[in-house]
């Protein structure tokens, strides 16, 4: 057992008896009660647990919750609130880019990476980025229109 | 709780890391990325008694030239070379690949070390290691050991480490060529290859003065194609390269049938992305 100082969303948590086993996907949704990062596979296959890991993201159910010991995350609670919505969320909800949102915290943490490293010119590069990333609705389609519009409004490009 | 009950240490010195995994009596693991790690402790098919996390080891995470090579870190993660302007010089047909390693979050965390000693037959990092004839420089408790690429993959997922050694860096000879591809096709991109080709080639006058030739997703292990670039030094660049070249990859490989392809589609796959790589190589 072994205690854990974390910063999440801005906030430090300080947590003992962490078991080294514990992964940082069942860190953050049942012992601070974030659920918002989905746990999907469990293997990495499908993206729905993608965290920012000191700004690079990071599949939680990856990692164990005792290695980001000092480190900084930041879910989709840390991105923006309902009342005030983040630029890649706009764009989500202007284009529809979810339907049941299962896949969304994944998407919308990717896609945050992907805008922040990428030029994201053309829509092959946008579908590339978002390949680890699985929609079982199947709607990529508004999915990649969301990111591109972000990606056009970063670049100070009209949508 | 996925994984089976472990212990964790987190060593600070490769020395620390070192003993810390001898301790363990072959029951440990090393814990580098955790991209591959991890989804086998989900799943319980490792039960290791210690994980060594080796992620505080800073001196393993660097990418330097020395002498005629580029020697890369063990612990350096794949989006630290996917960006290097280093690799991109020396080691093209590398940079090439690494967009094909698996997807963002992964490359961000994944690290060279870990997916050698991993040894997926259709893993990027493992073939190019055979595709450059790299040395794998590990440690144990009685010191370092050179092991050249094509003795330290020796089966599906199975390297010739001893339980109690560790990777410390990886030495890429630079290969002198004028031409060079890298070709792959999996089912999603960034998942595994079901074939993939990576080809260096060196011209003099009207002939091919030297060619090197990897492949992927069509053995237990990656595999370099030595009796193929033994038969095309010489040959003559005439319109029939191509198909000449193609002809003599596929016949030198017999894929396996799996879930995702059978043998005689990753077969025809290899054909063609070999015809495509020899396309671009000879159009540099």
């Amino acid at each position: 057992m072994a205690r854990l100082t974390v910063t999440v969303n801005g906030i430090r948590h300080d947590v003992d008896d962490v078991e080294p086993r514990l992964l940082l996907s069942d860190f953050l949704r049942d012992t601070l009660g974030l659920t918002g990062t989905h746990v999907g596979c469990e293997h990495g296959v499908c993206g729905a647990c993608t965290v920012l890991l000191n700004g690079d993201s990071a599949r939680s159910c990856l990692t164990l919750a005792i290695q980001v010991n000092g480190a900084e995350i930041t879910t989709v609670e840390g991105l923006g609130t309902p009342e005030a919505l983040n630029a890649l969320q706009s764009e989500f909800r202007e284009h529809h880019g979810l339907q049941c949102g299962f896949c969304t915290p994944g998407m919308l943490i990717t896609g945050e990476d992907l805008l922040r490293k990428y030029p994201l010119a053309t829509d092959e590069e946008i579908r590339e980025g978002l390949s680890g990333n699985l929609c079982r609705c199947t709607g990529y389609q508004n999915i990649v229109a969301a990111i591109r519009s972000a990606a056009a409004l970063r670049q100070g490009k009209a949508p | 709780m996925k994984p089976a009950r472990f212990d964790y240490v987190r060593p600070a010195t490769l020395s620390e890391a070192v003993e810390a995994l001898a301790a363990t009596d072959g029951e440990g693991k090393v814990l580098a990325g955790g991209q591959s790690l991890l989804p086998l402790l989900n799943f319980r098919m490792v039960r290791p008694t210690v994980l060594v996390d080796i992620n505080g080891l800073k001196e393993l995470s660097f990418i330097e030239t020395r002498r005629d090579s580029v020697v890369i870190g063990a612990l350096t993660r794949h989006r630290e070379i996917e960006q290097s302007p280093l690799i991109a010089s020396k080691l093209p047909v590398m940079s090439a690949a690494m967009r094909h390693v698996a997807h963002l979050a992964i490359r961000n965390r994944g690290t060279i070390g870990g997916s050698l000693s991993h040894a997926d037959p259709a893993a990027e990092l493992p073939m190019l290691a055979l595709f450059y004839g790299a040395t794998i420089v590990a440690e144990g408790p009685s010191g370092q050991r050179r092991i050249p690429a094509d003795e330290f993959f020796v089966d599906a997922l199975t390297n010739c480490l001893e339980p109690d050694e560790i990777v410390v860096e990886i030495e890429f000879p630079v290969l002198a060529h004028d031409g060079w591809a890298f070709e792959e096709v999996a089912r999603r991109f960034g998942d595994f290859a079901l074939a993939s080709i990576a080809v260096a080639i060196r011209r003099e006058q009207s002939g091919i003065a030297d060619i090197r030739i990897g492949v992927m997703g069509v053995a237990d292990t990656p595999l370099r194609l030595i009796s193929v670039e033994q038969e095309l030094r010489g040959a003559k660049l005439d319109g029939g390269v191509a198909d000449r070249f193609s002809g003599l990859v596929t016949s030198a490989t017999s894929p396996n049938s799996d879930l995702h392809a059978s043998a005689e589609y990753r077969r025809h796959l290899l054909g063609a992305l070999a015809k495509r790589a020899i396309a671009t190589a000879l159009a540099a």
